[in-house]
This record gives structure tokens, sequence and C-alpha cells, in this order.
């Protein structure tokens, strides 16, 4: 990437000067290439759509390979992001391609939070990247960034107009990354009904406010394609693997059985300018759109979150080192007053523990004494009952002893007055 | 014999039925031979009509396969809603109801249009299985009313499901929306926009929606069985229609030219799409089975068993909130109850007993129009 990312502004106090020979710095650009060659490039794309739409086989059909991707369930329960990374080569020229595609994205039945993978994914690379950049030790050079580069939306062939997830899921894409839509299967659509379509599908975006990638005009060499290309958007693409023999050549075709549907004529479909704009024109200025625009966004963001500021109150620019320090003290004074709470909170904690258990320690007391209390009493109660036993007792073997005395007694005065008559009736 | 004339034997046979070949003596001429021409004649006099309900996300093509089917514009000046409009849509269900003739035979035909379902972020199509039980209701009440001269008969005969041809079979909202109304309509799926699948695409997704269906239970519309007595020829026709569902089809509102003719068809760069070349898709058989042969079946299997079902489980549900609840009144006459169980039994008992009569009628008169032929 140049060094600097900023267009050059004539300087005032810099005065321009005529050279009188030949210096050879205009060899810049060529060390840069050289360089970038030896490095090697690294791009990412984003495919979204909906499951079988063609991401796979238009990625295959972009990059002339087969990435050996298999057929998606339509019964996921969330949508998820599966990304693969993959070296290849074109002359030397090497391109380390990472194509990250949705499953089962459009399958659910509440489709409301399905934009919010996506959106979870593209903002963990960009904060590996921040926190990277961040660090004390770091080595930006060697970094595999992992930004998404380009979000290929494919848009299903309904000829009406965008559906309303198609709506909802770009309008939070096009702050995080470049939305690029195509149109997928395109070769359901007539041509007139394809003008009608992707005219609607424009106005659409206009009027809610998406902004998709717009092709760069400020380069002279390739604002001419550029804006025609423009005008195209969005691409009405087929893919396919299969090759079918067309005059004497094999290309690249669907066969019907009442045609058949070349992918590299520009007259069946828009997959050359494609090719073209995505990987021949723009990729590098896509690369640097996503990091001066949609990265600089996102860490902007994220540093005012986390509390940093580039004026303080009275406007005098702030460096980094003072608001970390500032930052420091803050959490320090954070944590202290955390801690005494926790201590107080901890104190207070004790205190009640201890009233408690004093508390039950006297109700256990009290009640011991209760119950002692009530064992004397039945203790005495049973006592005076055992008493009055006793003296019911000793009274009823008295009365015994002196009833039996009686009827002894009685026997005897009987049995003499027996005698007596007897004795009596003898004489 | 080619495609084409194996295809028109077929309907003829549809529309008559091949006769047996054991002939009976020749007996003394009563004359209720007739009978079928009477029928014929009643029936061309009253007219028919037909409910036909289509139902599928926007852009499927179902308004234009609805004007290739009935050739005529049915929806003149729609007007469709942009998509921040359809974000919290609900879907709504519209009627069109026009009225055609051929050779004397009136048909009465109504549309239920569908639109909404499947444009929201969040699928709901309660109004669609609102809709075809109170047409039931609506019947119902009619039926057990005093006065029953001119009932008229709103009971959604058919929902052609369109199923996306991009993706790689049913997906979720798919199987649950079928499942939702199988046992209440007569579901029979299609594939749209088949003018996106080559001939192997279609024979794979074809297979794995068949596959699917049956996986999930869905009961869509069975083409009755042929009979066992029809030739080789016959049933091998009838196997072959019977797997090219579900059918694959194409709609078109243009007539292009097209090797020396005019046809209804789409314009490509590549090529021409005839919508009623058989090669291409599966809109004749579509046609002759919805239209030509089957219509009246859809009809019955309608009253027979969707109606009867829902009627069983209405009378159950009123019994046995009656026996709840004495002091409410039915709105409809039914016979005082002791136990809610046995005198829903009892109707049912009687109107299988009915729907068994009615039957062996159908079956004599079946059996007297083959004797006619012969």
């Amino acid at each position: 990437m140049a060094s600097s990312d900023v267009a050059r502004q004539p300087d005032k106090g810099v005065r321009p000067l005529s050279l009188a020979g030949h210096v050879g710095f205009d060899s810049l650009p060529d060390q840069l290439v050289n360089k970038s060659i030896c490095q090697g490039f690294c791009f990412n794309i984003l495919c979204i759509g909906e499951t079988g739409i063609g991401k796979s086989t238009l990625m295959d059909t972009l990059f002339n390979t087969n990435f050996e991707n298999f057929e998606s369930s339509h019964f996921e329960p969330q949508v998820k992001l599966r990304a693969q990374t993959y070296d290849l080569q074109e002359s030397n020229v090497r391109l380390r391609l990472t194509v990250v595609n949705t499953v089962g994205f459009g399958d659910q039945m509440n489709k409301q939070e399905s934009y919010q993978p996506v959106v979870d994914y593209i903002d963990r690379q960009f904060e590996s990247y921040l926190q990277e950049e961040l660090k004390i030790k770091r080595s930006l050079h060697n970094y595999h960034d992992s930004r998404v580069h380009a979000c290929l939306y494919f848009i299903s062939p309904s000829g009406h107009s965008l559906k309303s997830l198609d709506l909802v899921t770009m309008k939070k894409l096009d702050s995080k990354v470049n939305i690029i839509p195509v149109i997928a299967k395109a070769d359901t659509i007539s041509k007139s009904e394809l003008h009608k379509f992707k005219i609607k599908i424009m106005s659409e975006l206009v009027s809610n406010g998406v902004q998709i990638y717009q092709f760069p005009l400020d380069d002279e060499t390739v604002a001419k394609v550029n804006t025609t290309m423009n005008g195209h958007l969005p691409f009405a693409v087929v893919g396919s693997t299969e090759e079918v023999c067309v005059g004497n050549k094999m290309v690249k075709a669907r066969q019907y059985p009442w045609g058949v549907v070349q992918v590299e004529n520009e007259n069946h479909c828009d997959f050359v300018k494609l090719r073209e704009m995505l990987i021949c024109v723009n990729m590098e200025d896509l690369r640097e759109q996503t990091h001066t625009r949609h990265y600089e966004l996102y860490r902007r963001c994220k540093l005012e979150e986390m509390g940093f500021k580039d004026t303080d109150p009275e406007c005098k620019p702030v460096s980094l080192q003072q608001t970390y320090e500032a930052k420091r003290q803050e959490f320090l004074v954070e944590l202290q007053k955390r801690e005494d709470e926790m201590r107080q909170m901890f104190v207070q904690r004790v205190k009640e523990k201890e009233a408690e258990l004093k508390e039950a320690e006297r109700e256990l007391q009290s009640r011991f004494e209760q119950l002692k209390r009530l064992h004397a009493d039945e203790k005495a109660a049973l006592e005076e009952k055992k008493r009055l036993l006793d003296e019911d007792q000793s009274s009823f073997s008295k009365r015994r002893a002196a009833a039996q005395l009686l009827q002894a007694q009685s026997l005897t005065a009987n049995g003499k007055k027996d005698k007596d008559r007897k004795n009596s009736g003898f004489m | 014999m080619d495609a084409i004339m194996l295809q028109e034997k077929l309907v003829e046979r549809l529309l008559c039925p091949r006769v047996r070949t054991a002939r009976q003596k020749e007996k003394q001429y009563v004359g209720f031979a007739t009978l079928p021409n009477q029928v014929h004649r009643k029936s061309v006099k009253k007219g028919f009509d037909f409910t036909l309900m289509v139902a599928g996300e926007s852009g499927m093509g179902k308004s234009t396969l609805v004007n290739s089917l009935f050739l005529t514009d049915l929806y003149k000046d729609r007007k469709l809603l942009n998509a921040e409009e359809r974000i919290n849509q609900t879907v709504e269900i519209i009627k069109h109801t026009v009225d055609i003739e051929e050779k004397g035979v009136k048909l009465k035909l109504t549309i239920v249009d569908t639109p909404g379902f499947g444009d929201a972020c969040l699928e709901d199509w309660k109004p669609i299985t609102d809709y075809i039980d109170q047409q039931f209701e609506q019947y119902f009440r009619d039926e057990s009313g005093l006065n029953r001269k001119n009932i008229q008969d709103n009971r959604v005969h058919c929902c052609l499901y369109f199923i996306p041809p991009f993706g790689h079979g049913l997906r979720p909202v798919d199987v649950e929306f079928m499942k939702a109304l199988h046992e209440k309509v007569n579901i029979i799926p299609l594939i749209a926009k088949a003018d996106c699948l080559t001939p192997n695409e279609i024979k794979k997704l074809k297979d794995r929606i068949r596959e699917e269906i049956d996986k999930f239970g869905i009961k869509v519309y069975q083409f009755p069985e042929c009979d066992s007595d029809e030739d080789e020829e016959f049933k091998q026709l009838d196997k072959e229609l019977k797997e090219c569902t579900p059918f694959a089809v194409i709609g078109s509102n243009t007539v292009v030219e097209a090797r020396g003719q005019r046809v209804r068809g789409r314009l490509y760069p590549w090529g021409i799409v005839e919508v009623e070349n058989q090669s291409h898709c599966d809109f004749v058989k579509l046609r002759n089975m919805l239209i030509r042969s089957h219509m009246h079946d859809l009809k019955d299997v309608t009253c027979d068993v969707h109606y009867e079902n829902y009627r069983a489980q209405c009378i159950q549900e009123m019994t046995s909130k009656l026996a709840q609840d004495n002091r409410m009144e039915s709105p409809i006459p039914i016979l005082p109850l002791s136990t809610p169980d046995v005198d829903t039994e009892k109707l049912i008992k009687m109107k299988d007993e009915e729907l068994k009569r009615m039957q062996e009628m159908l079956n004599k008169m079946q059996q007297q129009m083959h004797e006619k032929d012969q």
C-alpha cells in the first residue's frame, strides 16, 4: 500500500523545483510494485446470499478453480459464516484469497436477526486488526489481513424488486464493507425484464439510503470504463464450471433444451464485467477503501467508546500519552473505589451474620430454660401423684387390716355362740 | 407413438374411462342408459365453479402462470409493493372471480391470491389458514341451514404452491406451510421459473423434493390410481406422469415467434423458451391434470375428505362444549345428546353410510356408462 493515503495538497511553504537532468526517482512505483510482488497480495471476499443461489459456483467461475464446496442444507437453525483461504498464483503474482460464505442465510422462519452474524464477523476482523495496531510490539507488515475487502450480495432474480431481507441486511452493512450487489441466476430473466429489474433495484437502494460501492472515478486511466460500469450495476451474472462445445471451442456455459447460455458472452450476462471490475481493475481500490473508510470508521467508533478523544474540553489537541495516563488514573481510582465498596460490604455482612448468630444463641438458651422448667414442673406433679397414691395405698392397707381383724373377731364370736348353742342344745 | 400423441391419448382415457372387455348379453331396452347424458345436460345448464389458490413468494411467477393456464389476463392493474413496504407486510387474501365459457360449458373461476406471503422478515400465514377455515365454516352453516336452495360453494378446491428453483430443495418455510395446509386443501407443489434449471438439475431437484415431502410427511394431492384392468401403455403413461411431480413450470404473458409459429414463450438472447413445449417444461402436463382431467376430482376430494374432516372436528368440538355448558344454544340443529362421544360417533356413522350410498350410486352410474359405450 502506498505510504500516503490522502491526496497530496500543495503545501504553502514548499516551492516547486525543476530538475536539470534525469535523477531516477521515477522508478519508485516500480520498486513498490516489486516489493508488493515479493510480499504477495491478500484479498478477502464475503458472499452473502440464500442457500443454493450460486455463491460457490460463481466463485469457482470467477477464479477458474474448484474450491471444493459442498452443498449446504436449508435447515440450519441460524446463519453461520464459513471462511476458507486459498493460495492462488497467476504469472508471478501470488494471491492469498479468503472466501467467506454465509450458510443458511434466508432459510429461517424469523429472519429479523439474520444480518447479525455477518455484522459480527466483519467487526471481529476489524477488531483483531485494531488489536494488532494497538500492540506495543506489533508486526503489521507480516499480519495476515483478514478484513473483508468486498462483499458480493446475491439478489434473488424475482424480477420485481428487492426482498425485505435484502434491504435490511444491506442497510446494516453499507457502512462496514464495500457492497457490490449482483443478480444471481440471471438466465431466468429476459432482457427487457432485466432492464426494469435493475432500475427498480437501484432506485430502491437509493431511496433507502443504502451506499453501495461505486467504482472510483478519480483516476483518469480507468475513470471512463468505471463510469460505464457504474451504470450497469447491479451485474446480472450466471456461473458455470461445466464446459459446452459452441462453434469449435469449449466454453463455460449452461446447456438448456432451448439454447446455450455462455458465461463469458457479454450479450448473455454481465459476468465478464464483474470479473473485470472486481479483479482486473479495482481490486486494489477495494482494499484501500476498506482500510481508509470502513476500518477508520470502525476504529474511531471503537476508540470513542473507550473514551479516547482527539481534543480535550478546551479544544487543545490531546496526545495519546496523556489520554492513556488519564485513562489509567481513572481506572485505578475506579478500582480502589470498588475495593473499598467490597470491603464495606464484607464488614457489613459479617456484622449481620454475627448478630444473627447471637440472636439464635439467645433463643436456644431461652428455650432450654423453658424446657427445664417444664420438666421440673412435671416432675413435681408426678411426685405429688406418687405421694397421693402411697397414701391411698397405706390407708387402703390399714382398712383392709382393720376389716380382716373385724372379720376374724366376728368369726370367733360366732363360733363361740354356736358352741354355746350347741352346748346349750345338749342340755 | 410420440410423446404428444401419447399425452392426448391419456387425456382421452381419463375423460372417458376404458370399458370392460367382457360384454354383457343384450337386455331388453329400459332407457336408463341415457342417465349419463342427462347428467351431462344438467351440469352444462347449471355450470361449474372452481376455486384455485396460489401461494408462494413474490416474484415466483404465480400471476403469469395463472394467466397462461386460463389464457386471460386476470391481473390488469396490479400494484406491487416496494421492498421497504414489505418488511412488515402481513399476508392478504385477494379474490379474483371471472366467468369463462368454452363450448357452452360455463365455469365460474375464483383465483385466491396471497400477496405478502414470504415477504416480511417474520413468516406468518395465519390469514391463509383462517380463510380456508372460514370458507368451510360458511359452507357448514349453509348446509345445516333451513333454506338450502342456493348454497354458494366458496371452498378452496386446490392450492398451487410455488417452490423456488434457486435452492437445493424444500426450505423450512415450504415444509411448515404445506404441513399447515395439507389437511385442509389439496396441495399441488410446483417448481416455479423452471427456465433457470437444466434438465439434469430439474431431475435432481424433483427427486430431492419428492424425498423431502415423504420425509416430512406432507400429504400433497395424489392423482387417483388408474384401474387395474387398464392396459400396460396407459399404466406406463400414468406412472410417468406421477413421477413427473412436482411439475416444473414456466409461464408467460407474451407471445413470441418460434419455428414459424406464434406461441406463448419467453425470448432470450440464447433461445426461446416455449411454454407449451413438453421438452421445455411441464406446463402442458399441469394444465391437463388440473383442468382437463382432474378438476372434478379435486372438487370431490375437497368435499369428501377435507370438508368432512373439518365438519367432523367442528361437530365434535361443539358437542363437547355443549355437554359442559348446557345453556348454550347450538346454531345448527343437532340431536340433544346424552354423552358426546356416542352421538358424534352416530353422526359420523350416518355420514359414512351416506358416503357409501353415494359411492355405490356413482359406481353403478359408471358401470352403466361403460355399458352404454359398448
